[in-house]
C-alpha cells in the first residue's frame, strides 16, 4: 500500500491563528480565550480586541488550557493561574537545559 | 476486549458514592496529569484514570459498566447478549474495539456515531504523538512513519478500530519540543464535524558530541597545554561535516570558541552556532622526555597561577 507523504504545519510564531480558528482548534470558546488573554495567560500579536490574532504557538498554549478545564474543572482564572505557572515552570526547565549544555561534560 | 476495572483503578470500593469517586479522581489526575506530572507513565496512567472518571460519574455509563460484570483485569470478555440493546444502540465489534472506544461511544445512553446517530455536527478527536529524531534528522529534516489505531464506524456504523498509516515530513529545524499539526489526520468527524487533527510532539534524542540548546549546539574541544599556549588549527566535528578551527595562542580552559551558523537551521530561515568550550587535558601518562621537558618548563617559567591569593588575603584582613 503506497503511504503518501504528509506536509505538517508549524506550531511556532511565524505563522497566524484567527481567534476563531483558534477557538475551533483548541476547544476553548471564543469568551474563554479572551477570558485568558485579559489574564495575561494567552498573548495576542495584535492589539485589535475585535480581531483578535495569536502566533500558531499559542494552540499548544490554548490546548493545554483546554485539557485543564476539562480535566480539573477548573474556571477561566483557575486555567490561566495554572497557564502561567507551568510557563514558569517549563522557563526555567529550558533555563536548566541550557545552562547544562554549556558546561563542559567531558572529564579532562 | 479487554476487561478493566475501573473501580480499582481509582481506588474506590464498587459501593462508592458520586463524591467519593471525584475525589479519588482528582487525587490521583494531580499526581498524574502529564501537562504537570513527572511522573515515569503519567500520560499512560492518567489516559487510564480520566477514561474510568469519565464512565464512573456518568450515572448511565456507571450502569452499563456495572452490567458488565466484575472480571479479573486484562481478560477478554464480551458484553451479555442484551447489554448493547439495553445501553449502546451501536453496533460495535467486541473484538475489535476496547472499553474506552464503547464508552466515549455513548453519550448519556446514546451512541454518537453512526448513521442514525444524534445529528449534532462533532468534530473527531484529536491525537498526539512523540516523535523521537536524532540530531542528524533535526539538521537535514525527515520522514518518518506513523501507525495510529483510531475507533471509527464503518459504512454500516458498526463501531470498530481502525488502522491509520501515515508518512510525515519533519521539516529541518525541528528540534526539541517543537509542536507541529497535520489538519485532518486525526480522528473521523461526525455528522459533518471536521476531521480532528493529529499533533506531534518532535524530541530530540541525545547526541554522544553535541549538546543542544535551542538552534545553537555545544561542543567540548579538548585542547593540549602546548596547543592552548601557542595557538593551533584542529579539525572539529560539525552536523554538516568536519571543519578546521583556529584556536589563537593564549587560549584559555573554558573559553568558548564560535563556529558562526554551524548550529541547527532555524525554521523560516538562519542557522544557530556552534560552541566549542575549550578544555585544556593533560595526558594521563607521559615518558621520560616529555617529563624532562615539562621539568625545564617548570624551571624557566615566571607564571604563578595563584600570585592572587596573598593580595586578596592582605585586602581581606585590611577591610575587616
Amino acid at each position: 500500500m503506497r503511504i503518501e507523504l504528509t506536509e505538517v504545519l508549524w506550531l511556532n510564531q511565524h505563522h497566524e491563528l484567527h481567534i476563531v480558528e483558534l477557538a475551533e482548534l483548541s476547544g476553548l470558546s471564543e469568551a474563554e480565550i479572551s477570558e485568558l488573554v485579559d489574564c495575561g495567560a494567552l498573548a495576542p500579536i495584535n492589539a485589535d480586541t475585535a480581531q483578535l490574532l495569536f502566533d500558531a504557538q499559542c494552540l499548544v498554549i490554548a490546548r493545554t488550557a483546554c485539557r485543564l478545564r476539562d480535566d480539573f474543572d477548573l474556571s477561566p482564572q483557575g486555567v490561566a493561574l495554572a497557564l502561567i505557572l507551568l510557563d514558569r515552570v517549563h522557563d526555567l526547565e529550558a533555563q536548566v537545559g541550557n545552562l547544562r549544555a554549556r558546561m563542559p561534560h567531558r572529564l579532562p | 476486549m479487554k476487561y478493566k476495572d475501573y473501580y480499582s483503578i481509582l481506588g474506590v470500593e464498587r459501593t462508592a458514592v458520586d463524591t467519593d469517586i471525584k475525589k479519588a479522581y482528582r487525587k490521583l489526575a494531580r499526581k498524574y496529569h502529564p501537562d504537570v506530572s513527572k511522573e515515569p507513565d503519567a500520560e499512560a496512567k492518567f489516559k487510564d484514570i480520566s477514561e474510568a472518571y469519565m464512565t464512573l460519574k456518568d450515572s448511565e455509563k456507571r450502569a452499563a459498566y456495572d452490567q458488565l460484570g466484575k472480571h479479573p483485569p486484562g481478560q477478554e470478555f464480551r458484553p451479555p447478549p442484551d447489554w448493547q440493546r439495553e445501553f449502546s444502540g451501536a453496533r460495535f465489534a467486541a473484538d475489535d474495539v476496547d472499553l474506552a472506544d464503547l464508552f466515549a461511544s455513548l453519550r448519556g445512553g446514546q451512541h454518537r456515531g453512526g448513521q442514525d446517530g444524534g445529528r449534532m455536527p462533532m468534530p473527531g478527536q484529536d491525537y498526539e504523538v512523540s516523535v523521537h529524531i536524532t540530531l542528524e534528522e533535526a539538521f537535514h529534516g525527515t520522514k518518518v512513519d506513523l501507525d495510529l489505531t483510531m475507533p471509527e464506524y464503518d459504512a454500516n456504523g458498526v463501531l470498530h478500530r481502525a488502522a491509520h498509516a501515515f508518512k510525515a515530513r519533519i521539516p529541518k529545524g525541528a528540534t526539541d519540543g517543537q509542536r507541529l499539526r497535520l489538519p485532518g489526520k486525526g480522528g473521523k468527524g461526525f455528522n459533518g464535524g471536521r476531521d480532528g487533527d493529529l499533533y506531534i510532539n518532535v524530541v530530540l534524542h541525545p547526541h554522544s558530541l553535541f549538546r543542544v540548546s535551542g538552534h545553537d549546539l555545544y561542543l567540548d574541544l579538548p585542547l593540549t597545554p602546548w596547543e592552548a599556549v601557542l595557538g593551533a588549527t584542529v579539525q572539529v566535528p560539525t552536523p554538516s561535516g568536519p571543519v578546521r578551527l583556529k584556536v589563537p595562542p593564549g587560549t584559555q580552559g573554558g573559553q568558548q570558541l564560535r563556529l558562526s551558523k554551524r548550529g541547527l537551521p532555524k525554521p523560516g530561515a538562519g542557522e544557530g552556532d556552534l560552541f566549542t568550550i575549550v578544555q585544556i587535558v593533560l595526558p594521563s601518562v607521559i615518558d621520560e622526555r616529555e617529563k624532562a621537558l615539562f621539568k625545564q618548563l617548570a624551571d624557566g617559567s615566571t607564571f604563578d597561577p595563584r600570585g592572587h591569593y596573598d593580595k586578596e588575603v592582605a585586602y581581606e584582613n585590611r577591610t575587616h
